[in-house]
């Protein structure tokens, strides 16, 4: 299974305190280096589902291994100190600490693994300045706190942070969707572009199956989900 | 390290506006806890000041109590009067080395007059054995000449704004007892010679003349009202017998402390009338025990006040804890463990339980210079220019431990939510 970003295999999971199972994945494994598109509406186990792919949630039954790792047999620090080396997340919103400078937001991921850190060519700082240039934020924004931006630009930022020190794997929730649609292809075309510049593995979920135009490869998350509410249930 | 330094800082910073009441609350919880507990030792420690290096209090058959109360402290008038001869009968004992008689009854704008001798400026001891000390003037003379000569107590000198050579009235009584106006010795009037320094000490509070002016007062009197009709002149007074007859109690010091208890049985079993002795210091902490439950009342006050204090702070925080927790989720989805976010929590609650506790402290510093003449002036509470802290490191310590955990307590909650959130923040 070398070479596999993701590989899940028999994956059951049960929020706390439930019997109820709101994810079972029987498998599914997502190559290294691929821009994988996961389709899902919400309530399908997409939260969930990201949940486990960070490590955040443990499942209670099945592997999931990220980089060939299974989160599962790690303690939680270890849990921890493993996704900020090998992981860079997008949230749609609320990504950035609002009271950091655009710049110390991006190095955050440098500050919690020395592993990230090392990965940066020429020093954190100017791989951090290399990626938010490539991202297209103007210079004189770099050094403003996190606050000021606009959204589109915080996206940005939230992107150059996911992208720092070459991790694994990059995981995108829905963060196109405070954005318009101008502001929004621009992400997704900067985004990929720059995964594929670092080597990094996409995982890019949402609902609206007009963004997975170019990805190599598209997931129907709750035709995989044995448990999934039918289309019938969620309207 | 430093960059998580940096980062609490920024983050606490750009929550200032809620942190500053945090600050608050916990300055104002400290400084009231240090202020009532100041002010608690302070009150118990001028109370059993009033009086020291007197072994004994002799006065007429009544309660220890009663006894100490309108000798020392001025406080209710004496049953019974005693003689004066058989004060100087009963006291006739090797180990006494100084009596002082004191005669009261008399007042002046509210202040109680005592009648005594030269000899109490002399003998009389306040707190650790302090003698009287005078801020002005000079003792009243105790002759013929000086027998209209008054000696004030500091706080008489400063709220009704006198000084030596002024002329004032003795009124017959004390103030409260009858009804009606007080009857006034206004054709005898008397002229202060002397302010004492100030004492923390109902001395204060007294209005100090000889015994022998206390007897040409009254020599026209006769049950408590001047004879119709009959009056004796100030100057004609000088030529009567002013030899004082009965006296309400006398202050006595021995020569050696250990013969205390013979000469209080040689007081009590004195034959020619029914005297009493008591020891001022067992007398007091009789007194000190019956109104003990003042000083009980003001330790609850204490403790509400911080559990008060402590319960705003956790309020001031919870309502904060929104924007904390999406910062959590944040930090947790970038790979913070527990140990950085506990570590960014923990320097938190540090510096704001530090901070709010040394507000405190100066707050306490500064209500103590601002309030502690105004308390000495009107209440007699000496704060004994401690500062608000001393003894009081326990009380400090328990402060700031509460306001730590109270300011850590709610951003933990916070914490373990983003721990149960999954990856979203769930805003």
């Amino acid at each position: 299974m070398a070479g596999a970003a993701i590989a899940i295999a028999g994956l059951r999971y049960a929020w706390p305190g439930t019997h109820e199972a709101v994810l079972d994945l029987p498998a599914l494994d997502i190559a290294a280096s691929d821009q994988v598109f996961v389709q899902g509406a919400s309530g399908c186990g997409k939260s969930t589902f990201l949940g486990l792919v960070a490590g955040v949630l443990v499942a209670g039954r099945g592997q999931v291994r990220v980089a060939g790792v299974d989160w599962a047999g790690l303690a939680p620090s270890e849990r921890d100190a493993r996704r900020a080396a090998t992981l860079g997340v997008i949230f749609q919103q609320f990504n950035l600490l609002p009271y950091l400078s655009v710049v110390d937001n991006v190095l955050l991921p440098c500050r919690l693994s020395a592993l990230r850190a090392g990965r940066c060519e020429g020093g954190m700082q100017a791989q951090a300045r290399r990626l938010l240039a490539r991202m297209g934020l103007p210079e004189p924004a770099w050094t403003r706190p996190a606050a000021q931006l606009s959204v589109g630009q915080q996206q940005r930022v939230a992107a150059a942070r996911a992208l720092i020190g070459g991790p694994d794997l990059v995981l995108a929730d829905e963060p196109t969707s405070a954005l318009d649609s101008d502001t929004r292809d621009r992400f997704m075309a900067l985004l990929r572009e720059q995964c594929t510049a670092v080597g990094s593995t996409l995982v890019f979920v949402s609902h609206d199956r007009r963004l997975a135009q170019g990805f190599d490869r598209v997931v129907d998350l709750p035709a995989l989900n044995r448990v999934a509410p039918t289309a019938a249930e969620v309207a | 390290m430093t960059a998580w330094l940096r980062m609490a800082a920024a983050s606490a910073w750009a929550r200032r506006g809620t942190l500053v009441w945090v600050i608050v609350a916990i300055a104002i919880a400290t400084a009231l806890l240090l202020a009532i507990e100041r002010l608690r030792h302070d009150v118990r420690a001028s109370f059993l000041q009033a009086v020291s290096g007197t072994d004994l209090i002799v006065g007429a058959r009544t309660g220890p109590v009663q006894l100490l109360l309108y000798s020392v402290f001025r406080v209710g008038g004496a049953s019974n009067e005693v003689r004066l001869e058989a004060l100087d009968e009963a006291l006739r004992h090797r180990a006494v080395a100084w009596w002082v008689p004191l005669a009261l009854g008399d007042s002046h704008r509210g202040y109680p007059v005592l009648g005594t001798t030269t000899g109490y400026f002399e003998h009389f001891r306040y707190g650790d054995r302090q003698p009287l000390a005078l801020a002005q003037g000079r003792p009243f003379a105790g002759t013929l000449d000086g027998l209209y000569e008054a000696t004030i107590g500091a706080d008489v000198a400063a709220r009704l704004g006198y000084a030596p050579g002024q002329k004032i009235v003795l009124a017959h009584g004390l103030p409260g007892q009858g009804s009606g106006p007080m009857a006034e010795h206004a054709d005898k009037p008397f002229t202060v010679v002397g302010v004492l320094a100030r004492t923390g000490t109902p001395v204060d509070r007294t209005v100090h003349v000889s015994l022998e002016a206390i007897t040409a007062i009254h020599l026209d009197w006769m049950g408590g009202a001047p004879v119709p009709g009959f009056a004796i002149p100030a100057e004609a007074a000088r030529k009567f017998d002013l030899a004082p007859k009965t006296v309400t109690a006398a202050l006595v010091g021995l020569k050696s402390r250990s013969a205390v208890f013979m000469v209080q049985r040689q007081v009590q079993a004195y034959e020619g009338e029914p005297l009493m002795a008591v020891l001022p210091g067992v007398a007091l902490d009789e007194l000190w025990q019956a109104i003990a439950i003042v000083e009980q009342a003001l330790l609850a006050v204490s403790a509400l006040v911080a559990l008060a204090g402590i319960a705003g702070l956790v309020a001031v925080v919870q309502a904060g804890l929104a924007e904390r927790r999406r910062e959590l989720a944040v930090l947790r989805a970038i790979g913070a463990g527990r140990r950085v976010m506990l570590g960014l929590l923990a320097a938190e609650g540090l510096w704001i339980a530090s901070a709010g506790v040394a507000a405190g402290v100066l707050l306490a510093l500064l209500a103590q210079t601002a309030a502690g003449p105004w308390l000495h002036a009107n209440y007699g509470i000496a704060l004994v220019g401690a500062a608000p802290w001393s003894g009081q490191a326990l009380l400090l310590l328990a402060v700031w431990v509460a306001a730590m955990l109270a300011a850590i307590a709610p951003g933990w909650r916070a914490c373990r939510m983003a721990l149960a959130d999954g990856l979203a923040p769930r805003a």
